[in-house]
């Protein structure tokens, strides 16, 4: 252990400001990453989903009917 | 201006060329075409020149007029205001033939398109590199260059602009197809000169210092070797994407 | 070999392969990274001359790492993608820019952010920041050029275009700007060049690497999976799986 108490760990000998800035907005920036990786995952399959209800309760004759929602939605999500 | 270019010029030279074989021709024909095309739009090949020198005048006015801090900044400014410039014109390289469509009959042709788009680079850089290269030391006189860097400037500034119009032709063929597609070609392209920029204001420099410049102008030219021999390729492939896309 | 190419190149393959191998990464991360947290903020001791400000190291130093790895990563997948047109390639290129965007700006943020006790000021043109700065931009490019088509494929191979030009351009800028910056050699020493890093200091920072590294696969895999849906959303076998899946 460096540090002799909780208090002085907090304090990082003077450079708080600094280590955990760095550190937060590291850790800030990974944790939306996730968030966003599965937000995004769920809202499409929340769609692809609500997509394969409509197809079985009302057959097509093929998958040429496709939404346009899901053709379009790519140039947007970069 | 493209209306009357179709109808003066021959639409593209090279398809009439025959067999295998005839790369150089084709070169050849791929270059006269385009600098006759250049010579007939004067009016356009001045704008790169004419920016430039407005660049250069517009730090004077913004920094200082005082000669001893203008020297100090010369060379890197020549080099930064002489890169934009080149990379102002880059966006109507393709741009025109895309336009009339000469673009599509260039991937038909039998040579490989990476010689024929080597030979539109060069004729680009015919009339934009070199052309501001012969200009940078009037304006270094202005912005009181110390003297003996100003063959230095020049030579360093052609053989750096060389590598320029090569790199840059490949963002400018990878954004040909996109409706105003300038502003993304500078996005694309500017940290992509970065390693030019350097060599180039470097040379300069160490000319200013009575420094040998043989390692910085070394260095250019295996910039302009290694650009000559990539990017041709890359060029033709980023034509195909843009227009068969 | 080719077998083996053609399995993981089939997105179904790959949809239900990643979606094992998933699970693995992302425990291994987050085991990682914990140590390595707990290690290098409390345990590892404060730097003779910098004093724990030097503990950025270890959110610093892997995220530029990883940013490099992830824009050769991504040229390399540009490179499968042009070459033998596999979509699965593409998709994971897609998704790794917008994370090396990411980890680049948390390179350059935590720079900076230490360049204040070190350097006392918060931007120094400093060789690493200053490549990091260009990498940014690299990165940027691509996601812009990307999203530029209307037509994807187009956008795919334009951006692929880009990746492998910008990988082969990385070294000549890391290495002009290294020259560059010891031509202007400013009175300041590297950050990161502590003459002999003690094991108790480089250890945790090397868990923390691997972490930050194993974070990126689990990552990119998750987003890979979600594009296949995406793009494969008119195939039959996403179609069963949405409807078993009720």
């Amino acid at each position: 252990m460096a540090f002799s108490s909780f208090s002085a760990f907090l304090a990082m000998g003077g450079h708080a400001p600094y280590v955990w800035a760095a550190w937060g907005v590291t850790a800030l920036l990974m944790i939306a990453s996730v968030g966003h990786a599965r937000m995004e995952r769920r809202l499409l399959i929340r769609d692809l989903k609500r997509r394969a209800r409509r197809e079985t309760t009302r057959p097509l004759p093929s998958t040429s009917t496709a939404p346009n929602s899901l053709q379009a939605s790519h140039t947007d999500d970069t | 201006m493209s209306l009357q270019r179709t109808k003066a010029a021959p639409a593209v030279v090279i398809v009439e060329a025959p067999a295998q074989g005839s790369l150089w021709i084709a070169f050849k024909a791929t270059l006269e075409r385009d600098l006759t095309l250049m010579l007939r739009r004067r009016g356009e090949l001045l704008n790169p020149l004419v920016f430039f020198a407005l660049v250069v005048t517009l730090f004077p006015i913004g920094i200082s007029p005082d000669p001893d801090m203008l020297a100090l900044i010369a060379p890197g400014l020549l080099w930064v205001a002489a890169l934009l410039a080149a990379l102002l014109s880059l966006d109507s390289l393709f741009r025109t033939d895309y336009d009339d469509g000469s673009l599509e009959q260039l991937l038909l042709a039998p040579q490989p398109l990476a010689i024929l788009s080597l030979a539109k680079v060069v004729a680009h850089w015919l009339f934009t590199g070199l052309p501001l290269a012969l200009m940078a030391p009037l304006l270094g006189i202005m912005l009181a260059l110390p003297a003996g860097s100003y063959a230095i400037l020049s030579l360093s500034l052609a053989i750096g602009s060389a590598s320029l119009s090569l790199i840059g032709a490949i963002g400018a063929a990878l954004t040909v197809g996109i409706a105003r597609g300038g502003v993304l070609l500078s996005l694309l392209i500017l940290p992509l000169y970065i390693p030019v920029l350097i060599f180039g204001v470097g040379a300069v420099q160490a000319a200013l210092l009575g420094e040998g410049v043989a390692a910085h102008l070394a260095m250019l030219g295996a910039l302009l070797a290694a650009s000559l021999l990539l990017a041709p390729w890359a060029i033709a492939a980023s034509l195909r994407i843009s227009i068969n896309g | 070999m080719w077998t083996f190419i053609h399995k993981w190149g089939s997105p179904k393959w790959f949809y239900s392969m990643s979606g094992k191998l998933q699970p693995w990464f992302w425990t291994v991360s987050l085991l990682l990274i914990a140590v390595g947290t707990l290690w290098g903020l409390a345990f590892a001791p404060a730097d003779y001359q910098q004093g724990n400000s030097f503990r950025i190291i270890y959110v610093h130093v892997p995220a530029a790492f990883l940013a490099q790895s992830i824009f050769v990563s991504m040229a390399a997948a540009a490179l499968v993608f042009m070459v033998w047109k596999i979509k699965i390639a593409d998709m994971a290129a897609t998704v790794m820019a917008p994370l090396g965007a990411v980890m680049t700006f948390v390179a350059l943020f935590s720079g900076a952010v230490w360049g204040v006790p070190t350097w006392g000021t918060w931007w120094m043109w400093d060789a690493r920041l200053t490549s990091m700065l260009i990498l940014l931009f690299l990165f940027l490019g691509v996601i812009a050029l990307r999203s530029a088509f209307t037509s994807r494929d187009s956008g795919s191979r334009a951006a692929s275009v880009l990746a492998m030009v910008g990988v082969i351009n990385i070294p000549i800028i890391k290495y002009s700007v290294d020259w560059w910056f010891t031509l202007h050699q400013p009175a300041t020493f590297r950050v990161t060049s502590s003459p002999s890093m003690p094991t108790e200091m480089w250890l945790p920072l090397l868990i923390m690497v691997l972490g930050f590294y194993c974070f990126f696969i689990a990552l990119t895999l998750m987003r890979t999976r979600s594009e296949i849906l995406r793009r494969e959303a008119n195939k039959r076998w996403v179609m069963d799986l949405m409807k078993e899946a009720h």
